[in-house]
């Protein structure tokens, strides 16, 4: 057994956990954090990725004690109250979800995708990024179309906030 | 997965003191390591982190001499600016690894000590002519790959960076299994003051090698030209249900050609 402090969602939270307890499981059984899943549990389809550390990571192959120290998020630490994130509401609005299982995994990536490519996106890109995330549904089409919104509307976001500050 | 104790290395040091408790393993990226517990391929009785140890992370390039600690990601080595003018096909080479939350944590010192006989590191440093540097000495990376998942490291050895000369000309292919995207065969050719190299990833049975007959042809004439009609021997190639021997050693031909255009490129 381990002592595992983390910083998740804002908060500081710390709990015992074996070592060989992976983060999904800290997050989704010690902390009742359900919103990340857990899809193949082979580090292959993305439904458990969560920021570690501002990156996005499987959080189903990482152990808990690896991320002790850690600053997390989740996509429960997305939303700004009742105010959807910017990729949380392309998404609604573009219809990127159908049995919505991959949904938190496909934003956490989108967000951390977003936030690298500041220059902008275009299609190729997005597909090429998702690459560790599937959708048994295989409803890629319209992710991809809310990914490239969401960036745009960030884009835009942080012009404006530019400006106010300029 | 089996039960296991954490440890996390304060330093080079203490990760080799860390490594004499039982059936110790040492733990980086993990991307490869963790899911081999889950699934009891692996069970070591302790686990030394040495991901967050500072003086294992990062690239410098000083000249022509590049140096990359053996704790950084793949993601930091596809980024990093001043690489990416060095050697610009290492970087290149390190964003075709696995998907964009593998490259943020598996390590490339992970990846060469693991040695899989699929992945896409070796090839880049038996291209580069590549020296490892471990906790104890220097090696060749012609001497450091010796089978599948099989190196030259000793028991509680510790792979700290590995350092090369940038080469003038140098590019990486490779053809992916669809499903698994790993590397059925690789290509990674390089051209340098030492001459032509051209490592094969994927397709060997006894893991990474340099392809002869490919430098010999390239020797020549560094011009995709140069491989017309070259043929590549199925002997000591892997045939399983991805692809048959003969079938990798014609993509062997087909990746080398295109290497050297993008190479040349």
């Amino acid at each position: 057994m381990s002592d595992v402090s983390l910083t998740v969602n804002g908060k500081r939270v710390s709990g015992s956990a074996e070592d060989r307890t992976l983060l999904v499981h800290f997050l989704r059984e010690h902390l009742g954090l359900t919103g990340t899943h857990v899809g193949c549990d082979t580090s292959q389809c993305g439904a458990c990725v969560v920021h570690v550390d501002g990156r996005a990571v499987k959080s189903c192959t990482m152990l808990a004690v690896q991320a002790s120290g850690s600053t997390i998020v989740t996509i429960e630490g997305l939303a700004d109250g009742a105010e959807l994130h910017p990729v949380q509401a392309a998404f609604k609005e573009h219809h990127g979800l159908q049995c919505g299982f991959c949904t938190p995994g496909m934003i956490m990536t989108a967000t951390d995708m977003i936030a690298r490519h500041p220059e902008g996106l275009d299609e190729a890109t997005v597909r090429a990024e998702l690459e560790g995330n599937i959708c048994r549904c295989t409803g890629y089409h319209n992710i991809v179309k809310a990914i490239l919104a969401a960036s745009e509307t960030m884009a835009k976001g942080a012009k404006g906030k530019a400006k106010q500050a300029a | 997965m089996y039960s296991v104790n954490y440890h996390r290395a304060s330093s080079v040091a203490d990760a080799a003191k860390l490594l004499k408790n039982g059936d110790a393993k040492l733990l980086s990226g993990g991307m490869t390591l963790i899911p081999a517990m889950k699934t009891r391929l692996a069970a070591p009785s302790d686990l030394v982190d040495v991901s967050r140890l500072k003086d294992l992370q990062g690239v410098k390039v000083s000249g022509k001499t590049v140096t990359i600690g053996a704790a950084t990601t793949h993601y930091d080595v596809s980024a990093d600016a001043n690489l990416k003018k060095a050697c610009p096909a290492l970087a290149q080479m390190a964003s075709l690894i696995g998907d964009p939350a593998v490259r943020y944590k598996g390590t490339i010192g992970g990846s060469i000590a693991n040695n899989d006989p699929a992945a896409d590191y070796p090839a880049a440093l038996l291209a580069l002519g590549a020296t490892i540097i471990t906790n104890k000495r220097e090696i060749a990376a012609d001497k450091f790959f010796k089978g599948l998942f099989e190196t030259a490291l000793k028991e509680g050895e510790i792979v700290t960076a590995v350092s090369f000369t940038a080469p003038a000309k140098a590019a990486y292919q490779k053809f992916r299994n669809p499903a698994s995207r790993y590397a059925i065969v690789g290509v990674f050719v390089t051209k340098g003051k030492d001459g032509v190299r051209a490592a094969v990833t994927g397709a060997g049975e006894d893991g990474v090698f340099r392809s002869k007959e490919v430098e010999a042809a390239l020797a020549k004439s560094f011009d995709a030209s140069a491989l017309d009609g070259l043929k590549v021997p199925a002997k000591g190639l892997m045939s399983d249900l991805h692809a048959s021997a003969d079938y990798r050693a014609n993509l062997i031909a087909v990746m080398a050609k295109r290497a050297v255009t993008a190479a040349n490129a």
